[in-house]
């Protein structure tokens, strides 16, 4: 696997397409493993990382994840929340999973890939690089070549996981890149809902992330996997940051089955990322909602890619484009129809919001059908905040940093709707966060 | 000087495509605690313009003139800050907030000038109960607290959300601009209702409308007559009547010769 991925390296160009922008990385200086110093599997909420405790707090995954991290139990009235499993991935290495017994006991393997390789081989070697071949892009190679860990989820035939699973990713040493391994393979008839965080602290230089996920839903098999990315975005002189470059894709193998992508990135100094489903059961369904919000010197290239192949498949694609400051922001989406995929839908719908008059946004919804009897349809808007919402809030009590986040939050709601409760009401924050002073 | 509400020689001005544009010429207008006053006069006199510079408005540029409010230089503060000391203006044209819940904006808001005015904030659950009466005593359908905010609302549901607004917001001073506009007999009379309930020696207000029939219910202590940019007439409740049967042709003639 990695000697292919190192040969792939020297083949593929990056990405040429993007509209980002930023100095040669030098691949050579990077630190391509970093583990934390702290001895891992920390086993009560003392040992874990204040860090990380308080990046979770402002994602809000914090409360019931720390309890269980800690093995609290959940407070009077708070029965009905979904308990959540969690695997920390800092720097390069798998840190904690907990609540693996209860998922054991499901049958459901929640696990770091790192341990995955070693216990269940013929899993991994079979699902493995089968959504993204090491050779598909740059980055991606670049991660097939150098990964050492990442988190692996196994759901069999029939089994709805009984709890929300999530990966915590962090970017902790200086100069390290992150390219962490994700593969979920979800069998017949089975469902998994996942999320993702990732946070990294401020520094100076600019660090890379170039991580892979893959997924794969087997007949009538369910997953949906919600990310809220808040890696550092650089100064608002445009210093520092993260380089997040993401190849993530999901492969809908079985009839009827359905992958579906909710996307809050309002992190990275750049961002470049395209969850992709590939439809090929007949039937199957992809969902891609994204809300990307840029601000200060961020710059993000970030869209999707709805492969038809099967008969009937339907694809839906959401995506909310905020931008603010000097930022820059682009939504890029593919739609394929393939001559079998007779009755394929689609509907696209990119809404731009711009904040103040020095941002960009731009929607590049590329179409290819060879289907004639495939519907497509495209709905694209640009607006701004106007001065009649900021001063009727305003007239009501709200600062306007609050009329600010109303408004964009408001703009967001077809996409934040799609995210478990708790990180919804997280997101809300982090975008009003991510905004802040980008008026006035 | 009353104390409570004190405009003088208030002067604003709009730049309109580059050139600017007088629009109030000198306001005086004192309202004294408890009272309701009226303003009316012809389109375009400034009527508005008034409500939104004692707002907080900043495409609006005071030139000239002072305004307290409460012993406070109201023109030196925010727009949220003079909410929070209790003025509301309902507005001419209420505005639309796209994906944003009714019930979340009003407990934004209300919980915003709690905080502001030192109160404690109300949970959801209390807040709910409280819009969700205060919604019915103005028969608004229950729905549209989900609704967002004006969006979809017909002309008359806007204008009984303002009032809505109103009543949750508590203030001590409303400006209501022509909110009796659009509105059937029946409903104009519910929102009349709704100010009336809100009278108190600690309320007060500005009423803007066009009719008179607004005032049979809510009878003013004042009637001002407003003409391009001025105050040129005041005068009792009876000054409505006299305003319907003759128009604003005599007061402006008035005005011209003094
Ligand atoms: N933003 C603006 N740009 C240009 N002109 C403006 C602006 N705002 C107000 N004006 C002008 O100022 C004058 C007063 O407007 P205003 O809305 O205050 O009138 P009004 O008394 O409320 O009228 P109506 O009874 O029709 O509501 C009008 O001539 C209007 O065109
Ligand atoms: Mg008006």
């Amino acid at each position: 696997m990695a000697a292919g991925g190192v040969s792939h390296l020297a083949e593929n160009g990056r990405a040429k397409w993007a509209k980002v922008s930023h100095p040669p990385i030098d691949y050579q200086d990077l630190h391509y493993y970093a583990a934390p110093k702290k001895k891992p599997g920390p086993k009560s909420l003392e040992e874990v990382d204040p860090e990380l405790l308080r990046t979770y707090e402002k994602l809000g995954i914090p409360l019931h994840e720390q309890a269980m991290l800690a093995g609290v139990e959940l407070p009077e009235g708070e029965t009905s929340r979904p308990p959540m499993a969690v695997d920390a991935v800092f720097d390069s290495v798998s840190v904690v999973t907990t609540f693996r017994k209860t998922l054991e006991e499901a049958g459901v393997i929640f696990c770091p890939i790192s341990e995955a390789v070693r216990d269940h081989p013929e899993l991994v070697r079979q699902y493995l690089g089968s959504v993204v071949p090491v050779g598909d892009n740059f980055y991606a190679a670049l991660n097939s070549a150098v990964f050492t860990d990442g988190s692996f989820v196994f759901v069999p035939k029939g089994v709805r996981c009984p709890m929300e699973l999530s990966t915590y990713f962090r970017i902790n040493a200086k100069n390290t890149g992150q390219f962490e391994r994700t593969l979920i393979v979800v069998e017949d008839g089975a469902s998994v809902s996942y999320l993702e965080g990732c946070t990294a602290p401020m520094r100076d230089e600019n660090q890379l992330h170039a991580a892979v996920v893959e997924l794969v839903a087997m007949e009538d098999a369910s997953i949906k996997y919600s990310t809220v990315q808040n890696w550092y975005p650089g100064d608002e002189n445009g210093r520092g940051g993260i380089y997040n470059f993401v190849t993530k894709r999901g492969a809908c193998r079985g009839a009827r089955s359905k992958i579906s992508w909710t996307q809050v990135e309002t992190g990275s100094a750049i961002t470049w990322k395209y969850p992709s489903c590939i439809l090929q059961g007949e039937g199957s369904v992809g969902e891609f909602y994204s809300v990307a919000v840029t601000n200060n010197h961020q710059q993000a290239d970030t869209g999707t890619k709805m492969i038809h192949i099967g008969r009937n498949t339907r694809s839906t694609i959401i995506a909310k484009t905020i931008s603010a400051g000097q930022s820059d922001s682009t939504y890029r989406g593919l739609v394929r129809v393939l001559p079998k995929a007779s009755g394929a839908r689609n509907f696209t719908q990119c809404d731009s919001l711009l904040i103040g008059d020095q941002c960009g946004a731009h929607t590049v919804p590329y179409i290819e059908n060879r289907n004639m009897g495939a519907r497509i349809e495209h709905e694209a808007t640009t607006s701004k905040i106007s001065e009649d919402q900021l001063f009727y809030c305003r007239q009501r009590g709200l600062s306007e940093e609050d009329a600010v986040g109303l408004i964009v939050n408001g703009f967001c709601r077809d996409v934040l709707k799609e995210l478990p409760m708790e990180f919804a009401v997280e997101a809300q924050k982090l975008l009003q966060i991510s905004l802040e002073g980008s008026v006035g | 000087m009353t104390q409570f509400l004190d405009i003088s020689g208030l002067c604003a001005r709009i730049d309109a495509d580059g050139q600017e544009k007088e629009i109030l010429k000198g306001v005086d207008l004192s309202i004294p605690p408890g009272e309701v006053h009226a303003i009316m006069g012809p389109n375009g006199s400034g009527k508005s313009t008034l409500s939104y510079v004692l707002a907080g408005r900043e495409d609006y540029e005071v030139t000239a003139g002072s305004v307290n409010f409460q012993g406070k230089d109201l023109l030196e503060m925010e727009p949220e800050e003079r909410a929070a000391a209790g003025l509301f203006l309902a507005f001419q044209s209420p505005i639309e907030l796209p994906g944003v819940n009714n019930a979340n904006f009003l407990r934004t808001a209300v919980n915003a000038v709690r905080r502001a005015r030192g109160q404690d904030e109300l949970d959801a659950v209390t807040f709910l109960k409280t819009a969700r009466a205060a919604a019915k005593e103005l028969s608004m359908a229950p729905d549209m607290l989900k609704r967002n905010v004006n969006v979809g609302f017909s002309g008359g549901e806007k204008k009984r959300n303002e009032v809505l607004q109103m009543t949750l917001l508590e203030p001590s001073f409303a400006i209501l601009d022509e909110t009796d506009s659009g509105l059937d007999v029946d409903a104009l009379r519910i929102v009349a209702e709704g100010v009336n309930r809100l009278r108190s020696p600690s309320f007060s207000a500005l009423v803007i409308t066009h009719h008179q029939r607004l005032l049979d219910y809510l009878v003013p202590d004042r009637i001002h007559v407003m003409a391009k940019g001025r105050i040129i007439h005041s005068g009792g409740p009876e000054l409505a009547q006299q305003i319907d049967r003759e128009g604003y042709t005599r007061f402006l003639a008035e005005a011209e010769a003094a």
